[in-house]
């Protein structure tokens, strides 16, 4: 049977690998050479279930959304990762990270942000640990999204300003690896997303299976079943959908939705649809699909939410799309800012930007009235409130 | 044999010098070129403009985001470069980051290569087994020579496999860094370059990273058969124009 997981060489399908420069190779050898032993390790594995339960809250509730579930005349769970501490399901990889860095002997942690979130649960979990934290975060983002730049700075973190390029996600991106290049022995770099060289896309992924791992128990004992029909999420790089689909992977009976921020429209110019718009190409490491011009320079994606603007997709989800494994859907602006509407007053759920585009995909396509609808409602809107105020005249 | 293979064989310390291709007007690159040998360089690394220069700190960063919005592209590079040959002897490498290789097609680009008279690449994302399982034999059958890093991390057998499958130099960096980050070397620099001199490798050692002045030039070639420029050159060319890389020659020997 094929697997939609990583194969040996790091690779998913056509996509995944380390195309990073040599300077680079010692590091993420290192961590190749030792994430799967050490995760496995009985002392990490109870030291990292210990802090997901204590610290982060988990398990999370799986929550039957009854009114929703009524209004469109199916069966819709939503998987509350916005109930994370932090506010989202990024805090489950940088506990999974901290905790390997520290076993790596490291004593300096990096990080990229792009909104602010993935920054704040870095900044979290070095507090946490006691361990020097820097965060590059593009110049427009530190703008954009202060109240998390305060958070970082009020956890101890440095927040540093990315001011190449187009200065956002991207180009704090670079500016990390770059910091990594410069500090290649006591210095771990957590990436956020699925995103990276080989081994950072298994390893995020494997941090963030624990969603799916507590919705087939969860999903056991309210249905009867350990899988829904359907699962659905946003993917901006794709570590929440990674993680609700971790154990869906290979099982033909349950339906992977993908869904991308369309931005204002597919054909605007102005969008993060990246397996609509994207090519092959290589991106911080990884070969996956991309947005570039012909001549294979990175573009600039455009979202209402921070959080998905991201040129590429992490070589799983790339992977799932060219496999058609998954069905790929692509949500613009609009209908996403109306589904967290919609969400706060038909659940009184509050979502973040990045999760309102996932449940737009109930407009967008038919589901039978036995169907188990299983979606990650992967963080909480606190962080988008000035975006909500400002859009709706709030 | 190969120009760089040439070059090689000499028996005097050599200088590459780098520039960003477009950079600082998009119409420079011949100039510069043509002057560099003037000047007596040994060897040019053409940079092949990139959105995104992981390996490369901020000069270089800047000089690249400059040369596209100029409007430099892989197709326009090809087009300038297409009578190079005419005039410029000494060998030319084209450096550049490997997804706009991989738009351009990789066999398209290295026949591209080969028409202008490009001897050899140097791909920094372009991992050493990938090059080996997948695009030695199309480099070689375009006469071009690929060039690997190596720095102060790199152990010893990963040393011995790069030197297996180099057919020009190595480009040994000088430090744990991007490019433009040093300004001098210490002693750890030092103990590397013996360290990986006396490792009696097949292929010659360019140091490059660090190498900005007449004092780290002859610091970085006593242990090595030549150094290579860039950051520093992109500064001078910043700082005084694209028709003085002569003045910055003569400064360095």
């Amino acid at each position: 049977m094929s697997s939609y997981h990583v194969n040996e060489k790091g690779f998913y399908g056509d996509f995944g690998g380390a195309y990073i420069p040599e300077m680079l190779y010692p590091n993420v050898e290192e961590l190749r050479q030792n994430y799967l032993e050490i995760t496995a390790q009985d002392d990490f594995k109870k030291e990292f279930d210990q802090l997901l339960k204590d610290y982060v809250g988990r398990p999370t509730p799986l929550y039957f959304a009854s009114r929703l579930s009524e209004k469109y005349n199916t069966k819709i769970y939503l998987k509350r990762e916005d109930l994370c501490h932090t506010g989202a399901h990024k805090i489950n990889n940088t506990i999974g990270q901290i905790l390997l860095a520290k076993r790596l002997g490291k004593n300096r942690i990096i990080a990229e942000t792009g909104a602010g979130q993935h920054g704040v649960a870095t900044a979290t979990v070095c507090a946490l640990m006691g361990i020097q934290c820097v965060v590059y975060m593009g110049e427009l983002d530190i703008k954009r999204q202060s109240p998390n730049v305060a958070r970082m700075k009020m956890l101890g973190a440095e927040v540093r300003s990315a001011l190449s390029g187009s200065k956002t996600l991207k180009d704090a991106t670079n500016e990390a690896i770059r910091d990594w290049i410069n500090n290649p022995v006591d210095t771990h770099y957590i990436i956020g997303s699925v995103v990276g060289p080989h081994p950072y896309p298994d390893m995020v992924a494997r941090f963030q299976a624990v969603i799916s791992e507590e919705c087939k128990v969860q999903l056991m004992e309210t249905e009867g079943r350990d899988y829904p029909d359907h699962v659905i999420a946003c993917v901006g790089g794709g570590s929440n959908a990674a993680g609700i689909y971790y154990h869906y992977l290979d099982d033909p009976r349950v339906n992977i939705i993908a869904v991308e921020a369309a931005g204002k429209g597919i054909d605007s110019g102005e969008s993060a649809a990246t397996s609509a718009l994207g090519k092959e190409g290589i991106i911080h490491g990884s070969k996956t699909l991309l947005m570039q011009t012909p001549d294979g320079q990175i573009t600039e994606p455009y979202s209402i939410s921070a959080g998905l603007d991201y040129p590429g997709v992490g070589p799983m989800h790339a992977h799932l799309y060219r496999s058609q494994r998954a069905e790929f859907v692509s949500v613009p602006d609009q209908e996403a800012m109306d589904w967290g509407l919609m969400l706060s007053q038909m659940e009184g759920i509050i979502p973040a930007i990045e999760t309102s585009h996932a449940f737009a995909v109930l407009d967008a396509r038919k589901f039978e009235p036995n169907d188990v609808l299983l979606f990650n409602c992967s963080g909480r809107g606190d962080k988008d409130l000035q975006t909500y105020i400002d859009y709706f005249k709030l | 044999m190969n120009r760089i293979q040439s070059v090689l064989e000499q028996d005097r310390k050599l200088l590459s010098v780098y520039f960003t291709a477009g950079f600082p007007n998009l119409n420079d690159t011949v100039s510069i070129l043509t002057q560099l040998q003037d000047a007596g360089v040994d060897m040019i690394e053409l940079g092949l403009p990139f959105s995104d220069p992981l390996a490369d700190g901020p000069t270089i960063q800047e000089s690249s985001t400059k040369a596209l919005k100029n409007g430099m592209s892989t197709d326009k590079l090809f087009e300038q470069l297409k009578d190079v040959r005419k005039n410029i002897h000494i060998p030319l490498i084209v450096m550049g980051y490997f997804n706009p290789m991989m738009q351009y097609g990789v066999e398209r680009f290295c026949q591209k290569c080969q028409e202008v008279g490009i001897d050899g690449l140097i791909i920094p994302d372009l991992p050493v087994d990938e090059y080996h399982n997948n695009y030695q034999e199309l480099f070689k059958k375009y006469g071009l020579l690929n060039m690997f890093l190596i720095t102060p991390q790199t152990s010893d057998e990963r040393i011995r496999f790069i030197d297996s499958v180099s057919e020009g130099f190595i480009y040994m960096v000088s430090s744990a860094a991007t490019t433009g980050a040093q300004s001098s070397f210490g002693e750890k620099q030092t103990a590397y370059f013996k360290r990986i001199g006396a490792m009696n490798l097949n292929a010659k050692l360019l140091v490059g990273f660090g190498i900005s002045n007449a004092e780290t030039y002859h610091a970085a070639t006593k242990y090595s058969k030549g150094a290579i420029i860039g950051s520093a050159f992109i500064k001078h060319l910043e700082k005084t124009g694209a028709d003085n890389a002569s003045a910055f020659v003569t400064q360095i020997r």
